[in-house]
């Protein structure tokens, strides 16, 4: 086996915020310089699902969940900003050979940039919530401090898993169709449309370790019953988010030594 | 004289059906244990580079010259061997990766810098002189793709020479720009290597190889065939490459790799 002596880093440590940061926004600017309408095209695609399922959900199966809109909104931009984040994590490696094969950039870096990227999306999206909150007059608590929590957590578990789907996409394929599917699942196991007390009982508890599910069931706390998630519920996410990005750092390690030879 | 590289025994084997798999194609390669059959691209490399020494590294296409690089460079393990880099390492293996068409000449520039593992602060330092050596003034602030190719060639070497390092590895990109710029980076880079820079360069035979390189490396089929002074290595290169006992060295093909099964 091969035994790399003293090497120095590819990159002092105090060097990788500035990179993270120059992709960032690298991956901003292409995305809103080039579109005349700019920002509003991150709001399209909520508003038009906001409008179809409060329509469908009010007016065909009479939900009694109030400020409707406001509550699909709570769940759809979380699960939202999930998919697309996973989908563009799982992709970053494999679509970057020149940064994996050509400079010593630490490659672990892309998977987290695509996440980033995709946060600058989410805050758009989330002064969308706040708008609607203004404008039914709901008021903001302090419990609003909880949100950089769990969302934080969040990006800690996605950042995980997309280490390791990164890097197992490298060696196979076809893993960016297992996401997609996952994603199309992932769609009915969060409380988007319906409530979390429409859940049976006995599934709740482990519908809870569901993080993007979670994700949506503090943000409803926190935005429309003026209360703080549940501790069992934050434990919950800490625990899957520390589970994940460990277990996907073993793998991307593991597979990191292909991305050379298999790119 | 201090090392800046070693490297022992170094051989890279390369399964060229063994890359990237469909999911189903994967399992059944994993269930009947199959590997899939390779050749070495480097066999059993031994080498040595002295800090601030210049290694021409020469070679017909597919000799494994890039594949020597990424192993120096650290961004691929070899099947076998020991590889040691002392310093800071820095790649010239591409231009410009990571520039994107859309942003401006300073955003590239940053951008690049910062993958390079510039430091921020170093950035906004070289960025003037980064521009003075690309002699670029008055375009920076036009997308990239408004450049022409040579344009932007000599703004990512013009990044790239000047982020700090104590090895330089270059592959093929000597020939950049027009003869004046040509000079220019030419200079650039022995005033590198007079600081101590130790450089390990692909490229073919040229004056300019020979008064950057002191010294050669002839890879052939992944081996390395002669290690000599630039001239000795140059010599017999080039009345190889032009020479009629070339097809003695076809007795020398790549080896393959025994496939577990087989
Ligand atoms: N990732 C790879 N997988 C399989 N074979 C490869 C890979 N990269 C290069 N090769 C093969 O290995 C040999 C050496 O490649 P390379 O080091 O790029 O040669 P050179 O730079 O000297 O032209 C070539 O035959 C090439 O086709
Ligand atoms: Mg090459």
């Amino acid at each position: 086996m091969a035994r790399p002596g003293a090497r120095q880093p590819a990159m002092r440590r105090s060097n990788l915020g500035f990179v993270v940061s120059e992709l960032v926004l690298k991956d901003f600017k292409v995305r809103y310089r080039n579109m005349s309408l700019g920002v509003f095209w991150s709001l399209l695609n909520p508003l038009t699902m906001v409008a179809l399922l409060t329509f469908v959900f009010t007016k065909i199966f009479r939900s009694q969940i109030p400020y409707y809109p406001l509550y699909v909104l709570c769940g759809l931009i979380p699960y939202n900003f999930f998919t697309l984040a996973w989908l563009t994590a799982t992709t970053s490696v494999s679509e970057n050979p020149a940064l994996v094969k050509k400079v010593r950039m630490p490659t672990a870096l892309l998977p987290l940039v695509s996440v980033l990227s995709n946060t600058i999306h989410l805050f758009i999206q989330l002064l969308l919530i706040l708008a609607l909150v203004a404008w039914y007059g709901i008021p903001v608590t302090w419990h609003y401090a909880w949100l950089p929590l769990i969302w934080g957590l969040e990006l800690v578990f996605i950042y995980g898993l997309g280490l390791a789907t990164s890097s197992l996409h490298v060696v196979v394929r076809d893993v960016r169709y297992v996401v997609e599917s996952v994603n199309l699942v992932l769609f009915w196991l969060v409380p988007i449309f319906y409530s979390f007390a429409m859940v049976p009982p006995e599934f709740r508890s482990l519908y809870e370790f569901n993080p993007v599910a979670a994700l949506v069931l503090a943000t409803q706390n926190v935005i429309l019953e003026h209360r703080s998630p549940r501790p069992v519920l934050v434990w919950k996410m800490t625990l899957v988010a520390g589970v994940f990005l460990l277990a996907g750092g073993w793998i991307f390690a593991r597979l990191r030594k292909r991305f050379y030879r298999y790119l | 004289m201090q090392e800046a590289i070693r490297i022992e025994n170094v051989s890279v084997i390369y399964r060229p059906k063994g890359s990237r798999k469909l999911l189903r194609q994967y399992l059944q390669d994993r269930l009947t244990g199959r590997r899939d059959e390779g050749f070495y691209a480097l066999h059993e490399v031994t080498l040595r580079v002295g800090r601030g020494e210049g290694l021409a590294v020469v070679g017909a296409n597919g000799a494994g010259k890039s594949t020597l690089l990424a192993v120096l460079a650290g961004l691929l393990e070899p099947d076998e061997g020991a590889v040691q880099v002392d310093g800071r390492l820095s790649t010239l293996m591409e231009l410009g990766s990571g520039f994107h068409p859309d942003l401006n000449g300073w955003e590239n520039l940053r951008l690049y810098a910062a993958i390079l593992g510039m430091a921020r602060a170093e950035v906004k330092q070289r960025a003037e002189a980064i521009v003075d050596f690309a002699e670029l003034h008055g375009y920076m602030e036009q997308p990239l793709r408004t450049f022409s190719s040579g344009m932007v060639l000599r703004l990512a070497f013009a990044v790239a020479v000047h982020a700090d390092c104590d090895v330089l590895l270059i592959d093929e990109i000597l020939a950049v720009g027009d003869a004046a710029f040509q000079k220019k980076c030419h200079r650039r880079l022995m005033e590198l290597r007079d600081r101590g820079c130790t450089l390990v360069c692909v490229s073919h035979i040229s004056a300019m190889l020979e008064s950057l390189c002191g010294r050669g490396l002839w890879l052939h089929h992944g081996r390395a065939v002669m290690d000599a002074s630039y001239q000795e290595v140059a010599a017999a290169y080039t009345s190889f490459m032009n020479g009629t006992d070339r097809h003695l060295w076809d007795a020398l093909p790549a080896a393959p790799v025994r496939t577990a099964g087989a």
